[in-house]
Formats: structure tokens, sequence, C-alpha cells
């Protein structure tokens, strides 16, 4: 198997594509973008468990977009128009109930509307499906930095432990059967919950025995002056976070918010580097931050950038209008921008492929 | 390398040490076996080593411990990480990755050493281990036997000096357990590295002991020496023993080539009435046979032509079956052969994908729960799943008012299986022969006619087993059906009317006990391996056929 690619990159270039999304409601340019996603998925995932996400992240997709069509249907909407496609029998609501419509002409221009708003997030939703797909998720963690090790793992064993939960509960709703009660409905769930979670607090003082045994948490000896450092870097460095930002949203602190605000990230992050010095941990084979990593998180930036170019610069072709209706067309150079979104299919290594 | 000096346990809450004057030292590169009935604390003294008692567990360590010269007084187990390598008796509680390969480096991360280091032992360890072509794969996938290799090789990773097991090959199908014995071997000759390990099945593990600690009982100080002393006085020991005692032999056989060479006499002795391969001279009652020369009887089980299929994967391929009144079968097979697949089909946990599945009249899957409980109970590997009471007498109201019995009904049979437990005590406060018991209580309340028991001797010391000998020959001569799914040969051998032999979910040998173990090599019992070509299952039964004046 081909040294894999950082899973940073991955992630990366799926928000990238992700934010491109948001940039159009052009549904000609979204599908673009999907296929686009679901051709690198298709010729660069892995063949683990967590690469199937995909599949799921498109059916979640199909159904938020068919919720949305669904609203749009039910509860009218406020777009306005001319090309009635039916009528739905309109509930009376009451008075307190104002503003709420239940029912009543179902327009072609908010059906549309609709559409493309739905596909706009099942987009979105696709591409973090496709970042799932491409990088495991708990690789990713362990690139986090050495201070934040130890939450790393315990975000991994929490991920793990989700699998077993639900394999007790099926074991132990099985087990009613063959004490001769329904094994099926919601009290049989209900019952079997205290031993399920019995059986969760043993695992998990198992595992911290194991995790004790196997040296988890061991430290290095560390100055006090470095400690009190990386203590004061750090919590001086949240404060200036969360002073800048605050700083940021008020219209008084224009001046002060933004220069705080980086001040205190960068002595959060001097914070945490300095704390890493407290860890003995080492990486088993690092992902490396290679020239694919940066070819791929170009592509995708590259795509984001020219959408958000795109839609100042002809905004009519990016979201084509519903009121009056026409039919949406293929923008010629936003539509080659997403392609260049495909590099990752052709630079990232093949997993399949032995090297 | 490991040294006890008279140390003594009490865990927080308890009247009385649980072990009491520990003192027995291990030299460097042996490998020890730590053996003795359950709950005579062997984990202690396990947990000990690791410094995982009583840092983590809580209580009070007198005495002192020290391993490779580092006191546990004062050192964590993560500080004896270097040092010491342990796993636990479940290996799934011990991986905190999801891959085998990151699961080999883990230990060597926290410890930190180089990321050179650890490429090199990484590859070094698959090798060792034979685990190169397992090295992507996620630990859900693995089978019982590959969990347990790869937790031995997540903890050898940081070159301990010393490795601490607790019960290596209990849940594991004989090819599987000299799987991963062979693997001790080797790291015990190649490497030098020191072996302290706990194991109820003696008869897999004491050939390769350099030295025993027997816990005799609860709180009683060990007995320290080589394999064969201490088996001479030991409470528990192997069928080779149980031989070797009743034929006299000194020193004691601790292998079956040992016994071998020492039983051309036995052989002699027993040439005159050597069983002739039906087992017809099994001191046990076999209404199977016998009824089905008069009248064909009607089989309370039957599978034809079942197949089941989950997830693209056959578990089990055109399997047929019968089973009769007063008739115990074996099913036995690798881990993941199907066995537990064919007890659920029975009880109606699992849907066929092919064939039919009868109890009687009745098709397990679509009777309801409150009615198939009369016709057919299941003891589940794991017993615990059965018991939601926290009292054994609640638990034995809820099973009478499930099983639609008298009152009392339940309470009586536990009086009868467990005596000497009352109603106040809480179920997990059982060991696990108790909570064995207590299940089976539950389960026969209904009367069942047909039994199952999935794996029932796992974690049973050798007095545990023969007290479920007893119960399951009691029930099997009361007409109960039994089907039992068991990796335990001797278990097997000593009950079974037949045994059904699965390999991919297919029947591969359905035959009398002793057709089907005496032709296989991993499953034939020490006693038939040694009295070859003689057809001898038991201990028991060359016993009797010795005759009471036949024992030397």
């Amino acid at each position: 198997m081909g040294r894999p690619l950082h899973p940073g990159a991955w992630w990366l270039w799926a928000l990238s594509l992700g934010t491109a999304a948001t940039r159009t409601t052009n549904p000609l340019l979204l599908a673009l973008l999907v296929a686009v996603s679901a051709y690198v998925v298709a010729t660069r995932r892995p063949d683990t468990p967590w690469s199937r996400s995909y599949g799921a992240f498109v059916k979640l997709g199909l159904a938020v977009l068919l919720i949305r069509l669904l609203f749009a249907v039910l509860l009218g909407s406020p777009i306005p128009g001319t090309h009635t496609l039916f009528t739905l029998p309109e509930v009376a609501l009451p008075a307190w109930a104002q503003g709420i419509r239940l029912g009543g002409e179902v327009t072609a221009e908010a059906v549309t509307f609709a559409l493309y708003d739905g596909l706009k997030l099942a987009t979105l939703l696709i591409c973090v499906g496709a970042a799932n797909a491409l990088a495991n998720p708990s690789r990713l963690l362990k690139s986090l930095p050495g201070a934040l090790y130890e939450v790393g793992v315990a975000v991994v064993v929490a991920l793990t432990f989700a699998p077993h939960l639900i394999a007790d509960v099926q074991r132990l709703r099985a087990a009613r059967r063959l004490r001769g009660r329904p094994d099926k409905g919601v009290r049989g769930l209900l019952q079997v919950g205290l031993p399920v979670l019995e059986g969760a607090l043993e695992r998990s003082v198992s595992l911290a025995a194991a995790m004790d045994a196997r040296g988890y948490g061991r430290t290095a000896r560390v100055p006090a002056a470095v400690r009190r450092t990386t203590a004061a870097l750090t919590l001086g460095g949240l404060l200036g976070v969360c002073a800048g930002t605050y700083g940021l949203l008020t219209a008084e602190g224009g001046t002060y918010g933004l220069p705080v605000l980086l001040a205190g990230v960068a002595a959060a992050l001097a914070g945490l580097r300095l704390g890493g010095r407290r860890s003995l941990r080492t990486r088993y084979r690092p992902d490396r931050w290679d020239v694919r990593a940066w070819l791929v998180v170009a592509s995708g930036v590259a795509v984001a950038a020219l959408l958000t170019l795109a839609s100042v610069r002809d905004p009519a072709a990016l979201h084509p209008g519903v009121v009056p209706l026409v039919a949406p067309v293929l923008p010629l150079w936003p539509a080659a921008a997403v392609l260049l979104g495909l590099l990752p299919a052709f630079v990232a290594p093949d997993p399949k492929e032995p090297s | 390398m490991i040294r006890f000096e008279d140390v003594s346990v009490t865990y927080d809450g308890a009247a009385e040490p649980t072990v009491r004057g520990v003192d027995f030292e291990v030299p460097e590169g042996e490998l020890v076996l730590l053996a003795g009935p359950s709950g005579v604390g062997k984990s202690t003294v396990l947990g000990a080593v690791s410094g995982l008692v009583p840092h983590f567990t809580g209580g009070t360590l007198r005495g002192r411990v020290t391993v490779a010269g580092r006191d546990t007084r004062t050192h964590k187990p993560r500080e004896l990480a270097d040092v010491v390598g342990t796993v636990g008796q479940d290996p799934l509680a011990h991986f905190v990755t999801d891959t085998v390969e990151d699961e080999l480096a883990y230990g060597m991360e926290s410890l930190g050493l180089a990321p050179d280091v650890m490429r090199r032992r990484v590859e070094e360890t698959l090798d060792l281990l034979g685990l190169a072509d397992l090295r992507h794969r996620p630990i859900a996938t693995l089978s019982g036997g590959q969990r347990q290799r790869v937790a031995i090789g997540s903890v050898l990773t940081p070159h301990p000096d010393v490795l601490v097991l607790d019960e290596p090959t209990s849940a594991l199908d004989p090819a599987a357990a000299e799987e991963v014995l062979a693997v001790l071997q080797r790291l015990v000759h190649d490497l030098g590295t020191t072996v302290l390990m706990a194991e109820h099945r003696l008869e897999r593990v004491i050939q390769y002991a350099d030295q025993v600690v027997l816990l005799p009982g609860p709180g009683a100080a060990p007995v320290v020496g080589a394999p064969a002393e201490v088996m001479a006085v030991s409470p528990v020991y192997p069928p080779v023993v149980a031989l070797g005692r009743l034929a006299g032999w000194t020193p004691l056989p601790m292998t079956v080539r040992d016994a071998r060479r020492r039983a051309a006499d036995l052989r002699r002795r027993l040439e005159s009435d050597a069983p002739q391969g039906r087992g017809e001279l099994r001191d046990q009652p076999q209404p199977t046979r016998t009824r089905e020369r008069s009248t064909p009887p009607t089989p309370v089980g039957a599978l034809k032509a079942l197949s089941v299929t989950r997830t693209r994967i056959r578990a089990l391929r055109d399997v047929d079956l019968t089973i009769t009144p007063g008739e115990t079968i074996a099913l036995m097979g690798r881990n993941g052969a199907g066995k537990s697949t064919l007890l659920n089909s029975l009880v109606g946990l699992v849907t066929p994908s092919s064939g039919t599945v009868l109890l009687g009249e009745a098709v397990p899957h679509r009777t309801a729960p409150k009615d198939l409980v009369r016709k057919v109970g299941l003891v589940p590997q794991e017993p615990r799943d059965l018991l939601y009471a926290d009292t054994v007498a609640a638990e034995c109201a809820a099973a009478d008012r499930d099983a639609g019995a008298a009152p009392g009904t339940c309470r009586a049979l536990v009086t009868e299986l467990l005596p000497g437990v009352t109603d106040d005590t809480h179920p997990r406060d059982l060991s696990e022969g108790q909570r064995l018991a207590l299940a089976l209580a539950v389960v026969l309340t209904a009367r069942p006619p047909l039994l199952l028991l999935d794996e029932p001797t796992r974690g049973l010391d050798y007095a545990a087993k023969a007290r479920l000998v007893t119960v399951v020959r009691g029930l099997a001569s009361a007409g109960h059906a039994i089907v039992l799914a068991t990796h335990d040969v001797e278990l097997a051998a000593e009950l079974a009317h037949r045994v059904v032999l699965l390999a991919e979910g297919e029947v591969i040998a359905d035959g009398p006990t002793a057709d089907v173990v005496v032709s296989s090599p991993s499953f034939a019992p020490q006693v038939t391996k040694i009295l070859a070509p003689q057809q001898w299952l038991t201990v028991s039964q060359v016993r009797a056929a010795l005759g009471p004046e036949g024992a030397a």
C-alpha cells in the first residue's frame, strides 16, 4: 500500500469544495461538484470500514433535499410565483399561528428555489462525507500537537466505544428472548439499559487498567519555570482569544479586536507547543505533509477561491433566477474551475496499488 | 526477575486478605505457571506484578514485589510499562486503537521510542507472531486467536523483560491455543522473556512450564516447585496427571509423550476390556442408542438443509442435524465455525436464509418468546446476560413468572445446583461457575426438553467443571436433550454421546464421540492420545475398567 496522503490535506480539500458549494445555487455547478468528489472518492478511497461512509453521506444529502422540498410544498414559501403546479387543501389555522400556512398553492418557482437551496446543503454534506471516506478521522487526531495527545486518545477510545455499546444492546435484547420476554419494542430496550451501562462501565475500567499498564500518561520531568510559563501562556492566550472575539463582534471594538485575537491565538499556540515538552510520546509513522498534500490542498482552495470570485463577478450565472423562472445554464469558466478539484484523483497515491 | 517477598493483599472492605504469604521468585527466562482453583487470587498475584494491584484496584499490599529491581510500591503501572507487558483475560478490553499495526505501535509511542526503532520492532513483531498479513486489518474483524496474538504482540513491542498473561488460551479453540502457546515458547526460548501466566486449562499449558506456583486455596500460602512435584499435591490437575496418579507413576508425566512411554504396561492391563470403538463401556446412561434400535425416537429438534447468510458471509451451509431426547451432542470446531449461529438458530435468534429449523412442531423464529422457553433453553456464552435482578431471590421469582411455573420452582433448582447460596446474594458477586449454575437454573425453570449450552466451561476450574458434568448427566438421564458448543475436548469426551464437527459453516463429521475425536489430532482428549490405539476417552472410564483393586 502506498504511503497514504496526510489526512489533513483531504479534509482541507473537501472543506474547500464545500465552501465552493456555498457560493452558488446553480444546480449544474453543484452536480458537477458532487461528481468531482464522487470521482475522487471512487478512485482514491482506501479499503477500510470508514471509507464506506460516503454512501451514507450521499443518502443523508438526498434526505435533506427531500425534506427541504417537502417543507416547501407543505408549508408554502415566501417566493412569489405565477406558475401554479397544483393546489393543496389549505388548513385553517387559529389566530395565534398567524404567518404559518399549511397547504395551499404550490408554485414551480417555490419548488425550484427549494430544490436549489436543498441541493446546496446536500452538496456540502456530501463533501464532508468525501473527507470522511478518504481520511480516517482517528488518523487526523494523531496529528494533534503533543500537548493535546491525551485528549486525542480519549476521543479515539470514545469513537471505538460506540460500536461496542450497540453490540451490547443487541446481545442483551437477544438474551431477553431466552428468558421468555419479548425481545422487540421500546420496553425491551429500556430494560436492558442498566445491564448495558454496567457492561460499558466495566469495559471502561478494564481498558483504563490496560492503558495504564501500557504506559499511558507517562510524563517527562519539566522544570517548574517551564510549567508556569506554559500555564500563563495558555490561560493568557485563551483570554486574549475571548476578548478579541468580543471586540470583533461589538461595534466599538473594531480597532483592538483583531490584534488582540491574533495575539491570543499566538500565545495559546506557544503554550501548546511548550506544553508538548511534558509529553514523552513519539509518533509511529507520522503522516508527512509532502508535495502531494500541497497539491491536493491547492486544488481545493483554487476551486473555492475561483467560485468565490465568480460569484462576485457574475452573480447571475451562479445564482440562476427563479422569479422569473429561467433554465440554469452552465457557466463555462466556473465549471472549468470546479474541474480543478479532480487533481487529487491523479496526484494522490492509489491505495489499492501495492508500492 | 520477579520477586514476591511475603506479600499479602487485602482489598478495601474485605475482612480477610485475598492472598497471604506469597513468597517466591521467578528467575529470568523461565515460564512459570500460576495454577489453582477459581477465586484463590491468581489475578491478584498477576496484577501485583504489573503494579495494577494496588495502584489501580485499591486495597492494601503488605510485603514487597520487585520486578527487574523496581519496587512496585514506588513505581506506578505506567512506570513499569517498559519492563512488564500485561495481557488480561479479555483481549478486546485491551485494545486502544483500531488497526493491528497501530495497536502494535501504541505502547512504544507512549514510552517515547524513536520512530525508526518503532518501525523496526513493529516489523519484527509482525513476523514473530505471524501477523504480517493482518497488519492493516481493523481489530474488530479478527478471530479470537488472532486477537490474542495481537494483544501479546502489542505488549511485546516495547521489549519487556516480563510478560504477564491471564488465561491466554481459555477462550480459544485447540488449534488457536496451540498457535498462541507456540509463540510463547518462542519468546521464552529465543528472546529470554520471563513469562508468568495463569490458566485453568492445565492440559494445554503444563508441558511448557518450568515451574508451577500453586495457590491451593483462598488465603493459603503458595506451593512452588517443578511441575511434576506440584501436580502430585495439587487439587487441580489435567487428565494426563490424573491418569498418572491412577496408574501410580512417579514422577508424574506432564506431557502426552512422557505418559505414552510409560503406558505400555497400562495398555496391556486394559487390553482385555478395551472398548471397541463404539464407546459401549461408557460409564454413563446411553438411552439414545438403545432407543434407536427399538422405535425411531421423536426428535426434539431438527435442522434440515439449514443455511444462514449474514452480511454476505455464509455462517452455516446445508446443515442437517436431528436431536433426540436424552442425547448429549457436542458441537466442536474453530472459533467462528458457526457453532453459536447454529445454537442461535435453534432459539430463533437467527432467521434461516434457507432450510428449516423445527422444535417438535414449532418454528423457533416465529414462536413467541413466552412459548419458546418451554421448548428450548439456551445458556449463552456470557451467563450474566441472562441475569437482570439484583438478588438471587428476585432472579428466581422473575424466572418463575417468565416461565409460568409454580412459585419456588427456580429456587428449588438453585438449591439443587448451587447449595449454600443465600437469597440476598447479588448475581454479580457469584463466581463464574456459580453464575453459570444460576443461569442454568433460570433456564431450566420452564423445563425445556432441549437445553443448549454455549461454551459452558470458559473460566471454570476442574471442580466447577466436574459439578457441571454431574448436573448435565443428570439432566440427560432425566430425558433432556442437550447440545453444547465447546472448545473443551475433555468436557466433550466426558459428556457427549455424539460429536458434530463444524468447519466454515459445514458439518464435516457427525458420529459417536469415540469415533469422531479419536481420529482427530486436535480434538482427541489426552487419555485417548496416551492409550491409542485403544479407544479410551476419559480417566473415569479407565478407572472403572481397572476396577477397585486395579489402581496401584
